[in-house]
């Protein structure tokens, strides 16, 4: 444990930073932007699985490995995301929200 | 001392990821992205785990920025600038989030949280012999299962980004005679 700090002060930030990340995926257009933000909330998430394991927790690392596991999958999410975003550029050169509508036709 | 380190880094995570999600320049907004993910990773080293703030070095602050930089140099202009969301719907997100981040804080300072006294288990011994173990408290399936998923991911990846307008075959045909 951190002397001094309580677990309430590691959830407050990780709460607020959850809900800036999800500020920035209902405002903004940009797709590589929306995929930053929902970096900001998975990192989020993931502040708190390791604040719970060290402050109620601490008999078992189980913690730890949930944001283990979640910065695996959130690699692979992103290396898909990129590689979308990239084919989509080439097929219509632009990366916005409101312009990626080829499914519907 | 620990105290002032932990809200420095509180600090530094809310107001770079204010930035981040509200820059109209798209590589300052990943800069600051990746300020934000070196300071969870100091948060990690904070709390003495140290093995997750080495990954969360390596994987998201060397890894997921780099990729997410080459993406916006391959889309975008150097110097393009985002038109900014309207007025309403900045206001009505903004609204909507504090709702929610009120709600979640209160919740959370009105739960009682019970804390396990025992011993603590956070060396990095203990974390790969649990990793790698099929008994009581072993991670082995979860562990085997990502490993698809990064396999799936990879494979996703190439065959997404290398697929192209007419199907991608004409390049690969050879003339006939």
């Amino acid at each position: 444990m951190i002397p001094g700090v309580s677990l309430l002060e590691i959830l407050t930030v990780s709460t607020l930073m959850f809900f800036i990340g999800v500020y920035g995926f209902v405002t903004r257009k940009n797709l590589i932007t929306v995929l930053m933000s929902l970096e900001l909330i998975l990192n989020g998430a993931a502040i708190n699985f390791a604040a719970f394991n060290k402050y109620l927790y601490p008999g078992q690392p189980d913690g730890q490995f949930f944001t283990l596991f979640l910065i695996a999958v959130a690699a692979a999410e992103v290396a898909l995301a990129i590689a979308i975003v990239i084919n989509l550029y080439r097929r219509i050169l632009s990366v916005d929200v409101d312009n990626v509508n080829t499914l519907k036709h | 001392m620990e105290k002032i380190i932990f809200y420095i880094l509180s600090a530094t995570i809310l107001l770079l990821s204010l930035f981040s999600v509200t820059s109209r320049r798209l590589l300052r907004s990943a800069v600051y992205l990746f300020g934000v993910l070196s300071a969870v990773a100091g948060f990690y080293f904070l709390i003495g785990y140290h093995f997750l703030g080495a990954v969360q070095l390596t994987i998201y602050a060397g890894g997921i920025v780099v990729l997410i930089i080459f993406s916006i140099l391959l889309t975008h202009e150097i110097d393009h600038q985002m038109e900014q969301p309207g007025l309403i719907r900045s206001l009505g997100a903004g609204a909507l989030c504090f709702a929610g981040a009120a709600m979640m804080i209160n919740l959370l300072a009105n739960n009682p949280f019970q804390r396990q006294e025992l011993a603590e288990q956070s060396d990095i011994n203990t974390l790969g012999t649990l990793l790698l173990s099929s008994g009581d408290g072993g991670f082995l399936l979860p562990f085997e299962l990502v490993s698809i998923l990064l396999l799936a991911a990879m494979i996703g990846g190439i065959v997404i980004a290398k697929y192209t307008l007419g199907g991608g075959k004409e390049k690969n045909e050879k003339p006939t005679p």
